[in-house]
C-alpha cells in the first residue's frame, strides 16, 4: 500500500448561475482506503463526483492524481487517469450481454490491424477475461451471455461495478451503488467494497445509509450546503455524530 | 491471450452452448424474438393454401416476390441502424428517387462503377445533413428528415422535369437488378449480401454494439466514453447510403432514373423492420428480423393483388398491418 493519496482534490469550487454548489472542498482518497461522501440532498455530493470523474469542470481547484496535477476534460479523460465512476442510474446497457458491457468502449478486436480498424469484436477474449475479472470479485452472474436486461438490479449493479475496476483502474468512485437494491444484494455489494479496497484500490462512496459507512468506510467527508464541514476516521466517531454533521448541527476536522 | 476452454468460459453459468442458449432464450424474450419467423412462415401457408390456383407457389411468383422485396430488405436493414440508435429516417423513399437520377445521369458517360459510387456518395451525403443538423441543431431527427425528404423529392421533381432518364448500360443494369447468376436474379444475391453485411455489423463490430448502446440508453453511452453524437449520425448515414443502394437496384432493374422511384416505400419499410424485432424507439434491433420482415411485406403485396384486392384496399390493409406491429412493439417497450 503506497503511502501518497491516489487522488487529491484541492479547493474545488463549482457554481451554476446563481447557486454555489461547491465552495473551496478539499478532499484526499487514499489507496486500500474506502471514503465515505456524505452529506443531505443538494450538499454538492454528485456535483464533487462529476467534476473528479470529468463531467463538470470545476470553477476553482486543483486536482492531483498519484501525485501529478490533471485537469480533467472529459470521462474519457478521468478514465485514462484510471478512475471510474459507478453513477447511480447510468449504468449498464440493457440490450447488451454482461460480456459486452464490460468492455464497453473498450473491446478487444481481432484480425490483427484491420480488425482494429473496423472494430472486429473479439468476443471470446471478452467473455474470458469478463470470467476472471468477475470471479476475482467473486461477483456471480448466471450467464455472460444473457443480456443486462434479464439480470436483477443487485446484479446489474455488480456488473457496473465490475467494469469499473476490469481495467484495473485504481480509483473507484460510486454514487450510491445500492440504492435501489435489496438486503442481500446490497450486502454484495458491500461485501464487493470490501474485495475492492483490500486489492488496493481508492474508493469513494457516496450513500445515505450510516450502517453502510460504519460497515465498510475507514473515513468519511461531509459536505453541507456546498463546503466541507467534516472530515474524520470513522472510527472515532457514531452513528449520530455523522447525522449531525449531515443536518449542520455540527462541524469537525 | 491464451485460448481457453469453453467450461473456463462461464464458471458461473450452464456449462454447455445449448445450455447457454436455452438459458438465454428463456431470460431474452423467449419466443417474442422469433415471432416475425412465425408469421412469415404462416403468411406462406396461408396464401399457398388460398391462392394455389393462382400460381402463388410457382417460382416465377416467387421469384416476383424476392424481386419486389429486394429494395425493401436493402433499405430495412439501414432503417434498422437508424432506429436501433434511437433516430428515423423519413427522406429514405426521396433518396432512392435522388440516387436512381444520379446513377442515370452518370452511367452513361462515366461507366457503371462511376455511377453506382456517385448515387451512394449522394445518398450518404444526404445522411450526413440529416444528422449533422439532427445532432447538432438538436431537433429531432423525425423532423429534420421529413423536411429533407420534401427537398430531395422536390431536387429530383426538378431533375430531368419528371421525365424518366434512360440507362443504356447493360453491365449496371444485369449486376444490379435485371441479371443474375444462373436461374439467381442478382437482387436476391444483393437481399443476402446486404443483409449479412447488416447482420455482422451490428453483432460484430464495436460501431454496432456503440449503436445499440446509444439507442438503449444515451446518458449512459455517454458516461462511458462513446461519442453518442457521431454514433448517431453515422446510423443515418447508414439508413440514408442504404437506402441509395435501393434506388441503385430499382434503376438497375427499371433501367431508367425516375423522380418517384421508392416514393411509397417509407411505410412498408419501417412496418418490416419493426414487424422484424426492432424497437421503434431504439435500443434493439435485428437485421435478419427486418430482411424476413420485408420478404413478409413484399408476399404481401403479392398474395392481395393475387387476391384480387384494389390499390385502395391494399394500402388499408397494409395500414392495418403496420399499426398492430407498432402496437406488438410498443407493448413489448412497455415489459421490458
Amino acid at each position: 500500500m503506497s503511502t501518497a493519496p491516489a487522488l487529491v482534490a484541492s479547493g474545488i469550487s463549482k457554481s451554476f448561475r446563481a447557486v454555489q454548489a461547491l465552495d473551496d472542498v478539499s478532499i484526499e482518497l487514499h489507496h486500500g482506503r474506502v471514503t465515505a461522501l456524505l452529506g443531505d440532498n443538494g450538499a454538492g455530493k454528485s456535483t464533487l463526483v462529476k467534476c473528479i470523474s470529468g463531467l463538470y469542470q470545476p470553477d476553482a481547484g486543483r486536482i492531483f492524481v498519484q501525485g501529478s496535477e490533471h485537469r480533467i476534460g472529459s470521462s474519457r479523460h478521468a478514465r485514462e487517469l484510471g478512475i471510474e465512476t459507478v453513477h447511480q442510474t447510468l449504468s449498464v446497457i440493457d440490450p447488451l450481454d454482461v460480456a459486452e458491457n464490460l468492455f464497453l468502449n473498450r473491446e478487444h478486436t481481432r484480425g490483427g490491424w484491420l480488425g482494429a480498424r473496423i472494430g472486429l469484436l473479439d468476443k471470446r477474449r471478452m467473455r474470458n477475461e469478463c470470467a476472471d475479472t468477475l470471479a476475482r470479485l467473486d461477483i456471480r452472474i448466471p450467464s455472460l451471455r444473457r443480456s443486462a436486461g434479464s439480470l436483477s438490479g443487485g446484479q446489474r449493479q455488480a456488473v457496473a461495478i465490475g467494469r469499473a475496476v476490469s481495467w484495473g483502474q485504481q480509483i473507484v468512485l460510486l454514487d450510491e451503488p445500492a440504492a435501489a437494491l435489496g438486503v442481500e444484494q446490497t450486502q454484495r455489494v458491500l461485501d464487493l467494497i470490501v474485495n475492492l479496497r483490500d486489492q488496493g484500490v481508492a474508493v469513494l462512496l457516496i450513500t445515505h445509509n450510516m450502517d453502510r459507512v460504519l460497515a465498510v468506510c475507514d473515513q468519511a467527508v461531509v459536505l453541507y450546503q456546498g463546503r466541507k464541514c467534516a472530515e474524520v476516521d470513522v472510527a472515532d466517531v457514531t452513528k449520530d455524530d455523522l447525522v449531525s454533521y449531515i443536518t449542520g448541527a455540527r462541524s469537525a476536522g | 491471450m491464451i485460448r481457453k476452454s469453453i467450461s473456463k468460459q462461464a464458471p458461473t453459468g450452464l456449462p454447455s452452448p445449448v445450455g447457454a442458449w436455452i438459458d438465454r432464450y428463456r431470460h431474452d424474450g423467449g419466443l417474442r424474438q422469433y415471432v416475425v419467423y412465425l408469421a412469415f412462415a404462416l403468411i406462406l401457408a396461408t396464401f399457398s393454401i388460398i391462392l394455389h390456383d393462382d400460381g402463388f407457389l410457382s417460382s416465377s411468383n416467387l421469384l416476383n416476390i424476392g424481386r419486389q422485396a429486394a429494395p425493401i430488405a436493402v433499405m430495412a436493414v439501414g432503417m434498422a441502424f437508424a432506429l436501433a440508435a434511437g433516430e428515423i429516417d423519413l427522406s429514405v423513399g426521396s433518396v432512392v428517387a435522388l440516387s436512381s437520377l444520379v446513377a442515370a445521369e452518370l452511367v452513361g458517360n462515366y461507366g457503371f462503377l462511376a455511377g453506382a459510387l456517385a448515387a451512394l456518395g449522394a445518398s450518404a451525403l444526404v445522411g450526413i445533413v440529416n444528422g449533422l443538423i439532427s445532432v447538432k441543431v438538436r431537433i429531432p431527427s423525425f423532423l429534420v428528415t421529413l423536411g429533407m425528404l420534401g427537398i430531395i423529392s422536390g431536387i429530383a421533381r426538378n431533375w430531368n422535369d419528371l421525365q424518366s432518364l434512360p440507362i443504356r448500360n447493360d453491365r449496371f443494369s444485369g449486376i444490379f437488378g435485371a441479371g443474375g447468376l444462373g436461374p439467381v436474379s442478382s437482387l436476391l444475391i444483393w437481399i443476402v449480401i446486404v443483409g449479412a453485411l447488416g447482420h455482422f455489423a451490428l453483432n460484430h463490430l464495436r460501431w454496432g454494439r456503440h449503436v445499440l448502446s446509444t439507442g438503449a440508453d444515451r446518458d449512459a453511452a455517454n458516461a462511458v466514453g462513446i461519442n453518442t453524437a457521431r454514433v448517431k449520425i453515422s446510423a443515418l448515414v447508414a439508413s440514408a447510403t442504404a437506402a441509395g443502394f435501393a434506388g441503385i437496384l430499382l434503376a438497375g432493374r427499371l433501367s431508367i432514373g425516375r423522380h418517384d422511384l421508392g416514393e411509397d416505400y417509407l411505410l412498408t419499410v419501417i412496418a418490416a423492420v419493426v414487424i422484424g424485432g426492432t424497437n421503434l424507439f431504439g435500443g434493439r434491433a435485428s437485421i435478419l428480423g427486418a430482411v424476413t420482415g420485408a420478404l413478409i411485406m413484399a408476399m404481401l403485396n403479392n398474395g392481395l393483388i393475387l387476391m384480387g384486392l384494389e390499390v385502395a384496399d391494399q394500402l388499408i390493409a397494409r395500414g392495418v398491418i403496420i399499426i398492430l406491429a407498432v402496437a406488438l412493439s410498443m407493448r413489448e417497450a412497455k415489459e421490458l
